[in-house]
């Protein structure tokens, strides 16, 4: 396994003279930031030359990071197999697929839709970050033409799908100044496509069929001609070998192999256009996500199936190093009075942030009170006592929400119900049982709590 | 800018130097060359194609997850058609080869309770009859293995009583002959005695019983297991810790590894599903470095997906509930399963279809699936 790098190998090569100017009050802090991939070396003024290329060395990801495309998209960059090692960094980059033999109207429309795609979710915005071209036809010039096309309308990274070298060639003189991820160099066309990835310097994908010794091949030969920007491509097969290929590709950069070690890339599209459907696509798009794609490409569109896709991306990139509880007390929403309503939830931090959303977009003035569950949510918690009549009891106690309003009447969640009637009992407020969802809180407080 | 000023300010920026056929006049020429960054001039390599051998980067572990088998058939004493092994896993997911492959149970329950309609739709027949609910499960889906939910015990909704429960086991162990999981109420002072009763009601048919955790009686639960040979699921609440801890008293009061199955708490796809995927993957992680008190299958509440709006919500905006609702238990299924869980309770026949055929794709023994990698011409 790779040799974890510590604070005292960085501090060696760093000024020592703590001058603060990066921002930490010490060079050994400066250090541990830089590990945690905080800070960066061009935040400290002093570095030396020779020390700012060993620490460049000694700082490199495990996974080489690529950076392609008019809007610039990086992959790769990454550390650790597992997240909670530390964490994952860039998120799997999703491309959406259209191709030279598409009518016009379809191929505006699926350009539209990747430029415009935006979601919220949890107070991240979720968006889509490249388009595939394919060479469908095989035939060069109609590439050409397709490529220019998409290029006038849309500045998101492109990446050029053929397997014809003359079709490259045409594409990359067109646009081979906004840096496209070119697909692919392989056994047979490694020289050729490796001469426009240095002749455009461009980065270069290598596709080689589930056959890794061929695909490390390609990759070295690549790398004799001076490439560094290379992504892989172990072919997508819905079959036991594609997801073992990617955790042996992952493993291996974990190991220090220097020519493996590059952004791995996944086709869920072949899925779906192998006789597949959307439901089977984005499946294979998860379970690529949860292995180590760092790039992958899509052909379904549909909102239902891009909704878990992106979820579990966010999901997966959420840094473990942040603190799964929030602070247990009295949150005040908008201005609240002593007649505004008083809510109740937990100190799970995604609980609270779900809700606390909620809360804003409804926009009710009310008064939150965050229980400390242990950082458990709701529903869990209500199983295992964390919320529980007695803590709530306590909570009302303690944070003196009796002395901000005038009412004595609170909501609790949904599926916190079962302890409604004990918790009536206990504390002596009208206890009223909120949605299910914090979606309809909104809804609740017009109805149910006002009548 | 003089000449030396601008060879000065080159030199600053340079990687390497390389002088030929040059004439300094100077008085005095001071260069200072510091040796680390004096490197062999690099020769550029002509482009050539060399075959590189690849060594698949297997770790060797030291430890294993024990296998615990469940239902018993004739031959064991029981009287279940088959029975399954979970666990037994020697690798993390798709490192090399593990011997069993994820099981699913259906969840029935003993009483109406509330559905989305994506998953009520296939239960409309039969929500107030559990019996025939675990048959539909079967006879048309296909299940090979149910989860008789006793939540009708909890004394805040029916609270019917533990005999009454067992009866509902019963019933059911009468239905269906698949191998079935007991489950409570979730209410930690009723469940001790209802799953006590449930466990003697069925008694040798090895059942999985639904759950044993810290807040509740465990000894009575897990004594009623040892007794009418049952296994027993150990709850804890994304807490590597305290699963340790529970796991010592189960073994404490004569429980075995092959008896026990670990829950770690799911949560669902979007709303804390990061926390149980790395639960699981530390879990099963120390257990194959050799960490005794974690080497037992791990099981997944995979049903709670539905608690996230995008799966419960019908908004139209978020695209076909019908498509959206039942991917969402899949891919909370398909992505624990990749952090080593093994066995998944689950609710929506269309969910659970989708999963099990991905999961039969992908431990296939074939090598070819598609034959055409073409896909840029597709």
């Amino acid at each position: 396994m790779r040799k974890k790098v510590g604070s005292l190998d960085i501090y060696k090569y760093l000024p020592k003279i703590n001058c603060k100017k990066c921002g930490e009050k010490t060079c050994m802090a400066f250090g541990s930031q830089l590990i945690e991939r905080k800070v960066e070396l061009k935040d400290c003024p002093h570095l030396k030359r020779e020390s700012l290329k060993s620490l460049e060395e000694i700082l490199a990801p495990a996974v080489r990071e690529v950076v392609f495309g008019e809007l610039p998209v990086s992959i790769g960059g990454e550390e650790v197999l597992y997240r909670h090692e530390l964490t994952y960094f860039n998120q799997t980059a999703i491309a959406i697929d259209i191709h030279d033999e598409m009518g016009k109207e379809e191929l505006s429309k699926r350009i539209k839709f990747v430029n415009n795609f935006s979601h919220e979710r949890i107070g991240e915005t979720l968006t889509l970050q490249a388009i595939a071209i394919r060479n469908r036809s095989g035939d060069a010039a109609k590439f050409e033409k397709c490529v220019e096309e998409t290029a006038k309308r849309t500045k998101k990274a492109l990446i050029l799908c053929s397997w014809n070298f003359e079709a490259l060639n045409k594409a990359l003189e067109i646009i081979g100044h906004k840096k496209p991820l070119i697909y692919a160099a392989t056994k047979d066309t490694w020289k050729e496509v490796g001469g426009l990835a240095v002749k455009y310097n461009c980065p270069v994908a290598v596709f080689a069929d589930n056959d890794i010794s061929e695909l490390k091949s390609v990759v070295n030969a690549l790398q004799r001609m001076g490439i560094d920007d290379i992504v892989v491509d172990p072919g997508s097969r819905l079959g036991p070998c594609t997801l073992q290929l990617f955790v042996m590709l992952r493993r291996s950069a974990m190991d220090e192999d220097k020519v493996l070690n590059r952004p791995i890339l996944g086709v869920p599209a072949a899925v779906y256009l192998q006789g597949g459907n959307g439901l089977k696509e984005a499946m294979a798009a998860s379970l690529m996500m949860a292995k180590y794609a760092d790039l992958i490409i899509l052909h379904n569109i549909e909102i239902w199936a891009l909704l878990p896709i992106l979820t579990l991306r966010q999901n997966l990139y959420t840094d473990p190093r942040r603190p799964v509880r929030v602070e247990a007390g009295i949150k005040e929403f908008g201005s609240p009075d002593e007649n505004s309503p008083v809510l109740l939830t937990t100190n799970f931090a995604l609980t609270y942030y779900t809700v606390a959303s909620d809360i804003e977009s409804a926009k009710v003035d009310c008064y939150l009170i965050v229980l400390d569950t242990d950082g458990i949510g709701v529903e869990a918690a209500v199983a295992g006592r964390q919320l529980s009549a007695s803590r709530v009891k306590k909570a009302i106690d303690e944070t003196g929400i009796g002395k901000k309003v005038r009412h004595k009447k609170m909501a609790i969640p949904g599926l916190a119900a079962r302890i409604s009637g004990e918790l009536e009992q206990l504390c002596g407020w009208k206890i009223l049982i909120g949605p299910n969802d914090s979606s309809d809180i909104g809804k609740f407080i017009e109805g149910r709590w006002k009548a | 800018m003089t000449d030396i000023s601008r060879l000065i300010e080159a030199l600053k920026q340079a990687e390497q130097i390389e002088m030929e056929g040059i004439k300094v006049v100077a008085d005095e020429l001071e260069l200072t060359v510091s040796p680390l960054s004096v490197l062999p001039a690099v020769k550029k390599v002509a482009p050539e194609y060399s075959v590189q051998t690849f060594e698949k980067p297997l770790v060797k572990y030291r430890g294993e997850v024990s296998p615990v088998r469940l239902g018993n058939t004739k031959a064991e004493g029981g009287t279940r058609n088959h029975s399954i092994t979970v666990g037994g896993d020697k690798t993390m997911p798709f490192e090399s080869e593990n011997p069993s492959k994820p099981a699913v149970a259906f969840d029935v329950f003993d009483m109406k309770i509330p559905l989305p309609s994506p998953v009520r739709m296939h239960f409309e027949e039969v929500l107030e009859d559990p019996a025939e609910w675990a048959k539909l499960c079967v006879d048309k889906y296909g299940a090979d293995m149910v989860t008789i939910h006793l939540i009708s015990t909890d004394p805040g909704i029916k609270d019917t009583t533990a005999r009454e429960a067992a009866k509902t086991v019963e019933d059911v162990l009468q239905a269906v002959k698949v191998p079935m999981i007991i489950g409570g109420s979730g209410n930690p002072d009723k469940d001790p005695e209802v799953l006590k009763k449930a466990a003697e009601a069925a008694q040798g048919e090895r059942c999985l019983i639904n759950s044993v955790s810290m807040n509740l009686d465990y000894k009575k639960i897990g004594s009623a297991c040892l007794d009418n040979g049952h296994a027993v699921l150990s709850w804890t609440q994304l807490d590597i810790n305290n699963q340790k801890t529970l796991n010592k008293h189960l073994f404490s009061i004569g429980l075995k590894k092959e008896d026990i199955i670990m829950d770690p708490t799911t949560a669902p796809l979007g709303y804390g599903l990061e926390f149980s995927f790395s639960t699981m993957e530390r879990i099963r992680l120390a257990a194959l470095k050799g960490d005794d008190d974690l080497q037992m299958p791990i099981a997944s509440g995979t049903t709670n997906a539905w608690g996230a709006r995008e799966a419960w919500m019908k908004a139209p905006e978020w695209g076909d509930w019908e498509k959206r609702g039942p991917l969402w238990e899949a891919v909370t299924a398909m992505s624990l399963w990749l952090a080593g869980c093994n066995l998944f309770m689950m609710i929506c026949p269309t969910s659970i279809e989708l999963f099990k055929s991905m999961v039969d794709v992908l431990s296939s023994d074939k090598k070819e699936i598609t034959d055409d990698m073409n896909w840029i011409g597709l």
